[in-house]
């Protein structure tokens, strides 16, 4: 019952919010969602302690699903320590983004379909964890593709929103089509897809071979790599990236929940959850390091020359979803969610953060066009300094503990690219600090420079919100809240604090940006590891303690980061312009992300494009057409036309004459369908 | 069997069209009175079908409900039945009629009378196709059927109505023809026309290729198969809204139906001889059509282009011979015709309102019309095989039997999960989202009452056989167990491929 109220509140709410959302109007939708959110927010903590600490693994049968033959899909739910984390991590920092986003949000008159979307979010991504089979899995996996994609693209009347939100859902379709597969492979290896069935019969499979598309596989191996891809989609690795980026479009508490905290890291849960099946393939597993290892360095090479508040952290997150990749291919499970765990909590913080700036910033977002805001927003400033130390990885903080975790277990691994992805991680430990120093120099320290930047570009969204529907109702709701410097529309462009709804979020998650990695070090990576995970999750065995220097390099490269970072933006601004013009082509490749955008657009869109219109116009069109009922047509009213000047008249030879044309295209398609 | 509940189900749309002949359509008073009547005769049919699914025993694989006459002459008589396989689309059709009668209510202007009869006649053809259990009523049905729908293009369709129903006819005319030539083989060689008979009559090995053959090209034209299937946009795209409804939902599954009936079990060794012959135009028909929907500039071919992948789907998975396949091919036909039935209605909607189809006319509709923009949500996610609504389940057990038969088949057809949320999202892209910017858009009103109740029920239906497909699939679960039984035991020596069956 706690385990069907956890997942289903939010549910409950999606329909609530999305059906009678203009009945009961946007503040109910607002706080109905938002309570909801919390009751299972509170319920996930509570579980979890429960199941993290007291061991209550338990199997949770809803319904059927499916049945077919060999085939049962049980919509069911397998409560491990696994989920444990993954519930408290989900309903968390989306119970904190309802709450934000009722400030945040504010100015926008369609939010009850925003909360609908945000609550349909959770419930899919917690049917994603809780699954206790691959297909169920599949369904939250799609579900949070499709709320992803609604919500990306909820101000649809921008075109480059609703671009975005295409890219995101077909790129992660590229993905799925891996997954689903692999759910195909792995029904016809194991008989089943319920993780109780597969699991215990892993060894066993590891050691056939499976024949697939003309090559024999080791059977398990192949299984996993399928599998990888549908994470590498969603989880946005390098070559299935490209999604990320732009879906920073959505609105920043949707980048705050699902692009940062959540749903990117399904993948990385999958590979987790499915520790029992990689662990057996050495191949797969060094597949996942180098994967995650090059998608960590890659996002942080293109994060440090962007000036998109937004696209620093989105490839920041991309980066650090290379890390949690890392060490599950090392081996190392415990690490790589423990990653994941405590990069929710800074990660939604600096997203917050960033949406608190752009709020006071009213709706700029190019960091080149701000500066000096610590004097404007000093509660923001610090927490936004709280989440960047804790993403560099400074000591004590919770990023401290996960990164530097895995960046060991990369030393330690025997998996083929060790040392590849030992040495990236390092390096990218020194591009992180540098871009995430940069980013909160630009912003808050120095001069000012939004003064004279600011007869702009009001963003195009609100700019029709206002025209189209606004003006009607949503001021005269909620003018009188906590801030109304914009209700009088964009006169005055002072920065200023954000309002108390989007304040507590960012200090909940700046305490557990901070504490997260003390006070649950112990539990995911130390010595009760064996008993909090418990089985759950496949442990390493114990090796020695790595050498001083490995455990001393993230830290070091951090402080290079730092340092380098100071004297580019405090100490001698300069600097970086001079570099960028010495540089013009490596300048030129990193802004524009390596050129995979413009390199896929040629290889795919254009390609599927022409051959979608060629295929239509020529196959259709002249081949099959033009040889056959046009063709025919044409035929028949020569013979006709023939048999007219023979002057019979007759109705019974124009029949005839039909008869001959059918037959004659009977005999084509046989002669040339069968062949 | 005392009552007739069959024969009920054929009559009972016929009745309807007789009473319509005898109301005036000149005043509007009458042609009120004509649209209640259809409306009335569908329902009633639906209901008394819904009578018909209660005595139903899905658990029995046998044909029941069976009752017969005399008819021709001793050999051939009049019999109707059915089994897991034709229930479900007997229901599909009585249920779709209904909302094809609602749909039609107003814009139907010329001719009303006339139109109502051929819809409500091409109702009868079509239960009697399911339900027919002699060859030569079953062939009598199947052919009839294009009758009223090659008016129902003709006369009430668009501009280039005469060239798509002529494209119409002659495609299903020449495989119409194949199949009577093999219907009178099989009567020669089995001395019966009764297809309960002919099921367990075991045709010669090379006789069955020739009637496999020639019954493959009635279907695959109706299917319709790559590359058999360019009448279809044609006749979509120019048929009215229902018309388009009962092509895509119905007419399609008859094709389908047939190799599920005739082709599989009474060939087996045929059907599996040919089985990679229809894998490859399957998987062509998935990734080339995808493709070619991609590029599409008008609304109801873009869609009826997606029907053809979604029907190679079908015959992918009727021909993999597993349980998995089979079940997914008609979990996919069923659900198919709820979605692409919608998604021509959904596409009527707007019609109604702007009278063109151009993809390019439309844009940012979401802001004028936020129902409309839900319900073309839910079905065009439908389309794109979410899991979560229908289109999943017939989508994802069809592609896991082909994986089981051939991983290079599944490999491709696969690839039709990202080309149609590709074309699929593009279209809703086009259509709804994006700034409301044209003249004629600003005043297009959102759902009517009458449209929210015929989309409603279907939204429902998308998402609960996407939840809990059992009831559907557990309608043919027996069938086809039964199904793949025989063609096991027909093939007898190719014993090796014992392995296809389920477990």
């Amino acid at each position: 019952m706690l385990y069907k109220a956890i997942v289903f509140l939010p549910l409950i709410g999606f329909f609530i919010a999305g059906l009678f959302g203009r009945y009961i109007g946007a503040r109910a939708s607002e706080v109905v969602t938002t309570a909801l959110l919390m009751a299972a927010a509170a319920l996930s903590w509570f579980a979890f302690f429960a199941v993290g600490y007291g061991h209550q693994v338990e199997h949770v049968q809803v319904m059927r699903w499916m049945s077919s033959g060999g085939l049962v899909v049980d919509w069911a739910f397998r409560i491990d320590t696994l989920t444990a984390v993954m519930l408290i991590v989900v309903n968390t920092v989306s119970s904190l983004v309802h709450l934000y986003s009722i400030g945040y949000m504010n100015e926008d008159p369609d939010r009850p379909r925003f909360f609908a979307y945000l609550s349909l979010f959770t419930f899919a991504m917690l049917m994603l964890v809780t699954a206790d089979n691959l297909v169920q899995m599949f369904f939250g996996w799609e579900g949070v593709g499709l709320a992803s994609y609604l919500l990306i693209g909820f101000w649809y009347q921008k075109p480059s929103a609703v671009a975005a939100a295409m890219k995101a859902f077909i790129v992660n379709r590229v993905g799925d089509f891996g997954f689903a597969l692999g759910i195909f492979l792995v029904f016809v290896l194991f008989g089943s897809v319920a993780f109780a069935d597969i699991f215990p019969k892993a060894e066993e499979v590891a050691k056939t071979t499976f024949h697939f598309i003309g090559y024999d596989w080791n059977a398990i191996t192949i299984a996993c790599l399928l599998l990888f891809m549908g994470a590498m989609g969603k989880s946005a690795q390098f070559l299935l990236h490209t999604w990320l980026p732009d879906a920073m479009e959505g609105p920043t508490p949707v980048s705050a929940l699902i692009h940062a905290a959540t749903m990117v890291t399904a993948g990385v849960f999958m590979v987790a959850r499915l520790s029992p099946l990689f662990e057996l393939s050495p191949v797969a597993m060094g597949a996942v390091l180098v994967v995650g290892a090059t998608t960590a360095f890659f996002a942080g090479t293109v994060g440090l020359v962007q000036n998109d508040i937004k696209r620093v952290i989105a490839y920041s997150t991309c980066s650090q979803l290379g890390y949690m990749f890392v060490a599950l291919g090392a081996g190392a499970f415990g690490a790589g969610i423990f990653h994941l765990f405590t990069h929710a909590f800074f990660k939604a913080l600096l997203f917050l953060g960033a949406g608190s700036v752009i709020h006071a910033m009213h709706h700029e977002q190019d960091i080149r066009h701000m500066g000096g805001l610590a004097r404007k927003i000093p509660f923001t400033t610090a927490m936004m300094a709280i989440g960047t130390l804790a993403l560099t990885g400074f000591p004590l903080t919770a990023g401290y503990f996960s990164k530097d975790a895995i960046i060991e277990s990369a030393y330690a691994t025997h998996v083929f690219g060790n040392s590849y992805g030992f040495i990236l991680l390092v390096i990218t430990a020194g591009l992180t600090s540098f871009y995430s120093w940069r980013l909160f120099f630009l912003t808050f320290m120095g001069q000012p420079r939004w003064d004279t930047a600011h007869g702009h570009d009001p963003h195009v969204h609100h700019a029709q919100a206002e025209d189209d529907t606004h003006g009607s109702h949503a001021h005269g709701d909620d003018a009188g809240d906590a801030h109304d410097a914009h209700g009088h529309g964009h006169g005055a462009h002072e920065p200023h604090e954000s309002p108390l709804t989007m304040l507590v979020p960012l200090a909940v998650l700046a305490l557990g940006a901070l504490a997260a990695g003390l006070a649950f070090n112990g539990a995911f990576l130390g010595h009760d590891a064996e008993h909090f995970w418990n089985g759950a999750l496949v442990l390493p065995e114990h090796e020695e303690h790595p050498p001083v220097w490995v455990v001393w390099a993230p830290t070091v490269a951090m402080v290079i980061g730092f340092a380098v970072s100071w004297l580019f933006y405090i100490k001698a601004p300069h600097l970086p312009r001079a570099l960028a013009e010495s540089q013009p082509g490596l300048y030129k490749f990193l802004l524009n992300k390596w050129y995979f955008d413009e390199l896929y657009d040629v290889i795919f869109v254009r390609t599927a494009k022409w051959i979608g219109r060629f295929l239509w116009k020529k196959g259709d069109g002249a081949v099959i057409d033009g040889m056959g009922p046009d063709g025919v047509s044409a035929r028949v009213v020569d013979i006709t036309q023939a048999v007219v000047r023979l002057q019979t008249g007759y109705v019974y030879h124009y029949a005839f004459a039909m008869l001959i044309g059918v037959a004659a295209l009977v005999t084509w398609y046989m002669l040339g369908g069968a062949h | 069997m005392t009552d007739h509940l069959l024969l009920g189900l054929l009559v009972l749309p016929l009745a309807g069209a007789l009473f319509i002949l005898m109301v005036g359509d000149d005043t509007e008073a009458g042609r009120t009175n004509i649209r209640w009547i259809a409306l009335a005769a569908t329902v009633i049919t639906f209901l008394l079908s819904l009578v018909a699914w209660g005595r139903f025993d899905p658990a029995n694989p046998a044909f029941q409900l069976v009752e017969e006459w005399s008819w021709l002459s001793e050999t051939i008589r009049f019999k109707l039945g059915v089994d897991g396989f034709s229930m479900p689309f007997v229901l599909l059709t009585t249920f779709l009629m209904p909302f094809c009668i609602v749909a039609s209510w107003v814009n139907v202007e010329k001719r009303v009378k006339e139109y109502f009869i051929a819809f409500l006649v091409l109702e009868t053809l079509m239960i009697g196709v399911f339900a027919a259990l002699d060859l030569v009523a079953f062939y009598l049905f199947f052919e009839a059927g294009l009758i009223p729908m090659f008016l129902i293009i003709g006369i009430w369709g668009g501009k280039r109505r005469i060239y798509a129903s002529f494209k119409f006819f002659l495609y299903t005319l020449v495989g119409s023809l194949l199949m009577l030539l093999a219907v009178m083989a099989m009567y020669w060689d089995a001395g019966t026309t009764d297809i309960p008979t002919l099921l367990t009559h075991k045709f010669p090995h090379g006789m069955q290729f020739w009637l496999w053959l020639a019954f493959f090209a009635s279907f695959a034209v109706k299917m319709p198969m790559w590359p058999v299937h360019t009448w279809l946009p044609d006749a979509h795209v120019e048929a009215p809204t229902a018309g388009s409804v009962i092509l895509a939902a119905i007419l399609l599954k008859m094709g389908g139906y047939g190799f599920i009936r005739f082709s599989i079990p009474m060939f087996p060794d045929a059907s599996l001889y040919f089985a990679p012959f229809v894998f490859a135009l399957s998987v062509i028909a998935i990734v080339y059509t995808s493709l070619v929907a991609l590029m599409q500039e008008d609304i109801k071919k873009l869609i009826a282009y997606s029907s053809v992948a979604h029907m190679g789907f079908v015959t992918m998975g009727l021909f993999t011979l597993t349980q998995q396949g089979i079940q997914g091919a008609m979990f996919q036909m069923v659900s198919h015709g709820i979605v692409s039935g919608a998604l021509f209605l959904c596409v009527g909607v707007v019609y109604d309102r702007l009278h063109t189809r151009e993809i390019a006319a439309y844009g940012g509709l979401a802001a004028r019309m936020p129902l409309y923009a839900v319900a073309m949500m839910v079905f065009t996610m439908a389309n794109v095989g979410l899991p979560g609504t229908s289109g999943f389940v017939g989508e994802f057990l069809t592609l896991l039997g082909a994986f089981r038969s051939n991983t290079w088949v599944a490999f491709f057809a696969t690839t039709g999960v990202i080309l149609s949320a590709a074309y699929a999202l593009w279209l809703y892209a086009r259509v709804l989202f994006g700034p409301l910017e044209k003249p004629a858009l600003m005043q297009m009103p959102d759902l009517s009452a009458r449209e929210v109740a015929v989309l409603l029920p279907l939204i429902l239906l998308t998402v609960y056989y996407g939840v809990h497909p059992a009831p559907v699939l557990d309608a043919f679960a027996a069938s086809t167990e039964a199904l793949l039984k025989g063609t096991q035991a027909a093939l007898g020596a190719a014993a090796q491929t014992a392995s296809l069956v389920a477990h």
